[in-house]
C-alpha cells in the first residue's frame, strides 16, 4: 500500500502558479492552515481559489496571492468580516466570483460528477447573474407529468417538449433586469458550472499514510466534495494513525475521505490553527482577534517568517505574553 | 413586572413570524430573531427545529434532537421546509436585499458579508429580515447588490420563483409586510411609543401606510417572563436594541 505522507512543504512543491485550488473548512472552522502558511512561504501566486472563505482567503489576500476568488463569504464566524479579504476587495486587489452558498456547492458536486454543470434554484432574480456575466440559465426539460408514463417527453398541454439542448440555448446570457424570460411555466434554472480543481487543500482530524480521513467534529463541511471535485488532494491532519486505529470504534460516517481521493497526507498537529478543529482545539479566538487587529505586515513579520514550528511556538509565545 | 422595552417588543415581533409554520426549521440570524424563535418555540409553535449554531439540532433547553450539518441544511433548504429570519444592510420597498457590499461592486466602498445564502434562500424557503437600526441607510430606494430577492423581481420568474415568499420586515420601529396589490412594502404594526412620522422619516422610500395601523401586540405576562428569566437573562438584546423610551424617545 502506497504512503502518501509528506510535508507540508512538499505539498506545495507540486502546486503551480496559476493553478485553481479549493480549500475546505468553512469560515474560521477545520482550515487547512498549516498548508495555507506553507503557500505564504512559497512564491506561488496568481491563484484562483474556490473556498467558503475564511482566514485562508484572508492571509492569501493580504499578499496578492489570489488572482481570482470563487466564493459566497469569507468570514472568521466570531468576527464577522475577514479583515485582509475585505481591505483586497475595497481596494480592488481581486477578481471575484462571487456565488451563493449553494451554488458553490452545486459547482463542487458538478465537478466531482464529471458534469459540466447542475441546474441550481438560486441565483435567478439575484444580482450574482449580474456580476457574474458568464453565468448561463437552464430552462427545465419536463412539464408537469411524470416523464415515464408514456414515452414521451412529458409536456405542458399544448406546448411541445423541448429537448435540453434548446432549453440551454434559450436561456443563454442571462440579465435579471430583462423581464419576463421564462415561457409560460417553465422554470429556469443558473447552470452553476463545474469547479474542477487543480488541487483541494483540507484538513481533518486523523488520517492514515494511504489517505484515508476521519472527522470528529460537528460537520464535514464539504472537504470530501472538495478532495472528489480535485485533480490531486492533500489532506493535513491533527494526528496520522494506523489503518486499524483509524476505523477502530469509528462511527463508519465519520470516514470522510477516501483514499482513491487523495494524493499526499501530512500530519500538522494544531495545524488549523487558530481555526477550530473541535474536538481537537477549539478556535483560538484571542489569537484570532490579535490576527484581526494588527497590521498584517507586523502579523506577518512576527508569526509568518519561519516555518510551521517557528508559527506555533511564535503563537505560544504570545499567548504566554498575556497570561 | 416593569414596562415592556423596545427590545421586547422586537422579540416578540420576531417570534410572530413563525407562528403556525408548524415543524419547519426557525433559522434566525442575530440576537433578538433567536431569542424570538426561542419564545416562538417555547409557546405557540411548539413544533419548530432550532440548531445550535452549529450542526445540531437542539431543544430549548440544549438538549441534542438532530444532526444538520451545512450539506443536509442547504439540502432542506431547497426541501423548503424552513423560514429563514436573515439582517439586510440595504433593503428596498419590494424587499430585495443586500448583505455583499456598499457601492459599486467591482470595487466597493465597503465590503460586507458577501451573498452568503440569501439568493437560495429567498426563492425557496420563507424568509423574513431583521433591521435593528431602522434608518434611510438601511431602507432605501435601490439596493446596490440583490442578494436577497424582493417581490418585483421574483414576479419576472414566475416558475423559478414559485416558492418565493418574504413575509415580513421587523426593525425596531415596527413590523412590515407585502400585502399591498404591488407587493411593495407597507407598515404592519407599529411598536408601542413609534409614531407614523417617525418611520417615515427613517425610510428612505415611500412607504404604504394605512389608515390604521395597529400597535405591535402586548406580550403576555408569561412570555415576558420566558425572555426576561429563561431565554435572554444576560439581557442581550437590550445591548442589540436600546429602550429609546427610556432615554426620552425620539432619535
Amino acid at each position: 500500500m502506497r504512503d502518501k505522507t509528506m510535508t507540508a512543504d512538499e505539498v506545495v512543491s507540486r502546486l503551480e502558479s496559476g493553478m485553481t485550488l479549493g480549500i475546505g473548512g468553512w469560515g474560521s472552522r477545520r482550515k487547512p492552515m498549516a498548508l495555507v502558511r506553507a503557500l505564504l512561504r512559497s512564491r506561488i501566486t496568481d491563484l484562483t481559489v474556490v473556498s467558503y472563505g475564511g482566514p485562508d482567503v484572508g492571509m492569501l489576500a493580504a499578499v496578492g496571492r489570489i488572482r481570482r476568488l470563487v466564493s459566497a463569504f469569507a468570514t472568521l464566524d466570531s468576527i464577522p468580516l475577514e479583515p485582509h479579504y475585505r481591505a483586497a476587495r475595497e481596494a480592488g486587489a481581486l477578481e471575484l466570483a462571487e456565488v451563493d452558498e449553494a451554488m458553490l456547492m452545486w459547482g463542487l458536486r458538478a465537478a466531482a460528477n464529471r458534469l459540466p454543470f447542475l441546474p441550481v434554484r438560486a441565483g435567478v432574480g439575484s444580482d450574482v447573474l449580474r456580476v457574474n456575466p458568464g453565468l448561463r440559465t437552464v430552462t427545465s426539460p419536463y412539464g408537469e407529468g411524470w416523464p415515464f408514463s408514456d414515452g414521451q417527453p412529458a409536456a405542458e398541454p399544448g406546448r411541445p417538449g423541448r429537448s435540453v439542448g434548446e432549453a440551454t440555448g434559450t436561456g443563454a446570457g442571462p440579465s435579471p433586469g430583462a423581464g419576463a424570460r421564462e415561457s409560460g411555466g417553465q422554470e429556469e434554472f443558473v447552470a452553476m458550472p463545474a469547479l474542477r480543481l487543480d488541487a483541494a487543500l483540507v484538513h481533518v482530524n486523523r488520517a492514515d499514510r494511504r489517505g484515508n480521513g476521519r472527522y470528529l467534529g460537528p460537520d464535514p463541511y464539504f472537504d470530501d466534495l472538495f478532495c472528489e471535485a480535485a485533480d490531486a488532494a492533500y489532506v493535513s491532519c491533527e494526528r496520522i494513525v494506523d489503518t486499524a486505529e483509524l476505523t477502530k470504534e469509528a462511527a463508519p460516517q465519520t470516514l470522510l475521505i477516501k483514499r482513491h481521493t487523495v494524493t499526499g497526507v501530512v500530519e500538522a498537529p494544531n495545524g488549523a490553527h487558530f481555526t477550530s478543529c473541535a474536538p481537537d482545539h477549539e478556535r483560538d479566538e484571542a489569537f484570532q482577534r490579535h490576527y484581526a487587529t494588527t497590521a498584517w505586515p507586523e502579523f506577518a513579520e512576527r508569526f509568518l517568517t519561519g516555518d510551521e514550528h517557528a508559527y506555533q511556538s511564535a503563537v505560544q509565545a504570545w499567548h504566554r505574553e498575556r497570561s | 413586572m416593569s414596562r415592556v422595552t423596545r427590545a421586547e417588543y422586537c422579540v416578540i415581533a420576531c417570534a410572530e413570524a413563525w407562528r403556525g409554520e408548524g415543524e419547519i426549521l426557525a433559522s434566525p440570524m442575530g440576537p433578538i430573531p433567536s431569542a424570538g424563535a426561542r419564545l416562538a418555540r417555547r409557546t405557540f409553535a411548539p413544533d419548530l427545529l432550532l440548531t445550535d449554531g452549529e450542526a445540531m439540532l437542539v431543544d430549548v433547553d440544549g438538549t441534542v434532537e438532530g444532526w444538520l450539518p451545512y450539506r443536509q441544511h442547504l439540502a432542506l433548504v431547497t426541501g423548503g421546509r424552513r423560514h429563514v429570519m436573515m439582517g439586510a444592510s440595504q433593503i428596498d420597498r419590494f424587499g430585495n436585499q443586500n448583505i455583499s457590499c456598499v457601492g459599486d461592486w467591482a470595487r466597493p466602498r465597503r465590503q460586507l458579508l458577501g451573498v452568503r445564502g440569501a439568493p437560495v434562500n429567498t426563492l425557496n424557503n420563507r424568509t423574513s429580515y431583521w433591521i435593528p437600526r431602522h434608518s434611510p441607510r438601511v431602507f432605501v430606494e435601490r439596493v446596490d447588490m440583490v442578494c436577497g430577492v424582493g417581490y418585483d423581481r421574483a414576479a419576472r420568474h414566475p416558475a423559478t420563483a414559485r416558492f418565493h415568499d418574504v413575509r415580513r420586515v421587523v426593525s425596531d420601529l415596527g413590523v412590515f409586510d407585502f400585502a399591498t396589490p404591488d407587493r411593495s412594502m407597507r407598515l404592519a404594526s407599529l411598536h408601542p411609543g413609534v409614531t407614523v412620522e417617525e418611520v417615515r422619516a427613517a425610510t428612505g422610500f415611500e412607504l404604504t401606510v394605512p389608515g390604521e395601523v395597529p400597535a405591535t401586540r402586548e406580550p403576555t405576562p408569561r412570555e415576558l417572563r420566558l425572555i426576561r428569566e429563561v431565554i435572554d437573562p444576560e439581557g442581550i438584546r437590550e445591548r442589540e436594541v436600546p429602550d429609546r423610551v427610556a432615554e426620552g424617545g425620539g432619535r
